[in-house]
């Protein structure tokens, strides 16, 4: 075991005019994860230390939070892995562009809205037979949209997106890479009305490539490249070429 | 005023299937209510696959036999029978909704091999099948714009006079207890893993809060001695590895290298039914052939391309939480609590014996998998009965008027809420919970002793004392989840009480139920289902139910 000084950034709504770091003490060893050091604080220092957390194991996605300034699902993150970045000291804070409800606590309210926005389900034309069985998918194309769909949810590209610093209305990565998600599915017959969603200054075209949520993403959905590819279809869309 | 004719608690699989069945009925008006986001739903950590007879060469009536042979014969053969014939069509539903379903080459579904099943018949999203099938079924609420009262706790049932009318819930991001008026209420809330805690691949969120409910509510619980112990879980954190892994050609292995599984069930291997693999190597451990307490899961030969296209999820948990490679290491396991066979009592159509309640998934005990859960069956089971609640609770509503509820009910509740918060003491919640966890994993688990299961009780019984002396750190309103905590460790104590008390009145080896002092299945006394009744007075009372059998007379169980 070793010792570990830990800042945490609290806010109690209900008592604090603003959010202040707090700092405290823990041992860690070389399993412990970041979610497990909030645990041994909630649970035997402060039970009132808030934060989400459900799966502990990086598919819930309720556990992002900004780790020594990076996002990060704390509950994948090792702490002895981190612990050499900020001179022994680890901080956490809630993810940023999203209004801090307590502690570690945002409001996802905004995030999940803009999921909705991009019609984030599969849309048949009611024209068209459906299949008695199932539809066939290649192998190939299956493999390329599991990795968009392997996205949880978790915000942290939400987070890390400096577009979204600025402007509350861009749709955000994960919004996009959802709508690259169907607008590439063979399945499906909204290609055009996703386009439409998603080309213009809102959408895709906020995006300048920074990078940074394809960075901080814990399960490699390269949202990043989602959005451009988004471009191009929107593009050649608008060209006429298909 | 909140109403509305069905209100589903749990916004996972069940619940939310449930939800999307609801809203296609006209003049149904539907809501959920979850503690969670539904996408944060433990549904979602599900890996492996969905079962269904789905090729040529399969029929459902012998997924209905592997179901109940896996249950070692206290599965109701009418409810099982109903869910398997049904399977193939709710796979399909999910594709058409698309789910991105993994393919064969000619681009139809790829179908594996899983525990305990005559032939390969799982349906599969590499192993990741429960999120892609979380993810699905949300798009499928959003699409039809389904209002989810989301991050909202259930405190409590309304009944009067055997008639449920609502609920009481607390608003977790505000605070504050509401009132919501139902016709019907759908409990589909989860396991409840997190009475094991330490030894569960379940999510913290896992507290069987709905099977607290409807058993305060005096809903009998039935089985719930039948605890699942999934054969690979990681060592350090109870952490799930798919049984995908032995579906897909992995061995177990002892320290000497053996495929032990040659001894216990040499027809089906390492894919024998999870009862059966998690005490063999128990066995294996308790006579020195255990490698630190654990077997080892050997996935090398699979080869790194195999793994990523289809066990991706794995490799990236064992390099996350153990730094182990396992497309060139062999991976240590062990069995961990992973499922509640037992749960709300319910009939094949999801009624409890309260007019107007249901439960389906996990929550729910129907029953489709008796004494041991087949893998790829949950999933499975979630969805069928999650529809089938809607179908049943929407044509109730259409012949019941709106239902009368006094604030009192408010009121009441609201001063029990408070008694939490004035609770004084030196104990502290965790130290309650950590306890329990320890005590259950090690006297009511896979293996069991009269001695040992008599002093879980008594465990149980020392800590529903001391729980009253934990107080609650956060006073506060808003996002108190320090008060939850304090709710939910309540009934799981009441639980794990249950869990206890049925387990040393059934005096026989069944399934996941494994005594030394009974170590042989007693069909001629046992064929019948645990029901546990809520006694405020004393213990959970007992009583029995027959076993529906239409097809299948139990039979010798051997794999």
């Amino acid at each position: 075991m070793a010792k570990l000084a830990v800042k945490i950034l609290r806010y109690d709504p209900e008592k604090d005019p603003a959010p202040h770091h707090e700092t405290y003490q823990v041992e860690y060893e070389k399993s412990t994860m970041v979610l497990d050091v909030l645990f041994m604080i909630k649970d035997f220092v402060d039970g009132s230390l808030t934060y989400r957390r459900s799966c502990r194991q990086g598919i819930c996605g309720s556990c992002a939070m900004r780790v020594n300034d990076r996002e990060r699902l704390t509950c994948y993150t090792r702490v002895a892995e981190i612990i050499g970045e900020n001179g022994g000291e680890i901080t956490i804070e809630p993810l940023a562009n999203l209004p801090v409800i307590k502690d570690l606590v945002v409001d996802i309210g905004p995030f999940f809205a803009k999921y909705k926005a991009i019609k984030p389900y599969l849309i048949h034309d009611p024209n068209k037979p459906v299949p008695e069985k199932e539809y066939r998918v290649s192998k190939e194309r299956t493999t390329h949209l599991q990795q968009f769909g392997a996205c949880i949810q978790c915000g942290a590209c939400y987070s890390a997106c400096p577009i979204l610093g600025s402007d509350d209305d861009y749709l955000g990565p994960a919004a996009l890479a959802k709508a690259y998600r169907f607008a590439n599915d063979p399945r499906d017959d909204a290609r055009a009305e996703r386009l439409k969603i998603v080309g213009n200054e809102i959408g895709v075209w906020r995006c300048h490539t920074i990078f940074n949520c394809t960075e901080v993403c814990p399960k490699g959905v390269e949202p990043t490249y989602a959005i451009q590819q988004l471009k191009r279809m929107t593009v050649q869309r608008k060209l006429g070429f298909r | 005023m909140l109403q509305h004719d069905i209100l589903i608690v749990g916004a996972g699989l069940a619940g939310m299937r449930a939800a999307i069945r609801a809203a296609e009925i006209p003049g149904v008006n539907v809501a959920l209510v979850s503690k969670l986001h539904p996408l944060r739903s433990h549904s979602g950590a599900a890996e492996g696959g969905i079962n269904a007879a789905l090729t040529p060469d399969d029929k459902w009536e012998d997924h209905a036999f592997d179901t109940v042979k896996g249950s070692d014969y206290l599965g109701d053969q009418d409810a099982i029978d109903y869910m398997c014939e049904q399977a193939p069509a709710e796979v399909y539903w999910l594709e058409h909704a698309g789910t991105l379903f993994n393919r064969a080459d000619n681009g139809g579904l790829d179908i594996r091999s899983f525990g305990g099943a005559g032939r390969p018949r799982t349906a599969f999203v590499a192993d990741v099948t429960g999120h892609a099938l979380l993810h699905t079924l949300y798009e499928q609420v959003v699409a039809r714009d389904i209002f989810v009262y989301e991050e909202w706790f259930v405190t409590n049932l309304i009944v009067e006079n055997g008639v449920c009318k609502g609920v009481l819930a607390w608003d977790i991001v505000n605070g504050g207890l509401n009132i919501i008026r139902a016709k019907a209420v759908i409990l589909a809330t989860g396991g409840n893993g997190r009475i094991y805690h330490g030894r569960t691949t379940n999510a913290w969120s896992n507290t069987g809060d709905g099977i607290a409910i409807a058993y305060y509510a005096g809903v009998p619980l039935a089985d719930m001695e039948f605890v699942q112990f999934h054969p690979t879980t990681l060592k350090p954190n109870g952490v799930l590895l798919t049984e995908a892994n032995r579906g897909e050609g992995g061995y177990l292995l002892n320290s000497l290298g053996e495929r032990f599984m040659a001894r216990y069930a040499p027809s089906k291997m390492e894919l024998g039914p999870r009862d059966l693999v998690s005490r063999a190597e128990v066995t294996e451990v308790e006579e020195g052939r255990g490698v630190d307490g654990c077997v080892l899961l050997d996935i090398r030969h699979l080869g790194e391309a195999k793994i990523m296209e289809k066990l991706p999820n794995t490799r990236e948990l064992c390099e996350t939480f153990l730094g182990i490679d396992p497309v060139h290491e062999p991976v240590p396991v062990r069995p961990g609590q992973h499922y509640t066979m037992g749960g709300i009592r319910t009939n094949r159509w999801t009624e409890t014996i309260i007019k107007g309640l249901y439960a389906a998934g996990e929550c729910a005990c129907t029953s489709v998998h008796g004494a041991n859960r087949l893998g790829a069956n949950s999933l499975l089971d979630t969805l069928i009965f999650g529809r089938v609640a809607a179908e049943r609770a929407a044509e109730y509503c259409k012949e019941t008027p709106p239902p009368q509820v006094s604030d009192s009910w408010l009121t009441r509740e609201e001063e029990r809420i408070q008694r939490y918060l004035k609770r004084e003491g030196k104990e502290r919640l965790a130290q309650i919970r950590n306890e329990l966890g320890q005590s259950m994993a090690e006297d009511m688990g896979v293996f069991r002793t009269p001695e040992r299961m008599e002093r879980a009780l008594q465990k149980v019984k020392e800590l529903q004392e001391r729980v009253k002396h934990a107080p609650i750190d956060d006073k506060g309103q808003v996002f108190n989840t320090d008060l939850l905590g304090a709710i939910e460790i309540e009934g799981m104590l009441d639980q794990a009480e249950v869990i206890c008390v049925s387990a040393i009145a059934r005096k026989e080896s069944r399934g996941a139920h494994a005594r030394r002092d009974y170590p042989k299945r007693d069909d001629e006394n046992y064929l019948k289902h645990t029901l546990a009744f809520y006694n405020p007075e004393g213990g959970p009372r007992l009583e029995y139910e027959p076993v529906t059998i239409t097809h299948y007379q139990p039979m010798e169980r051997v794999y």
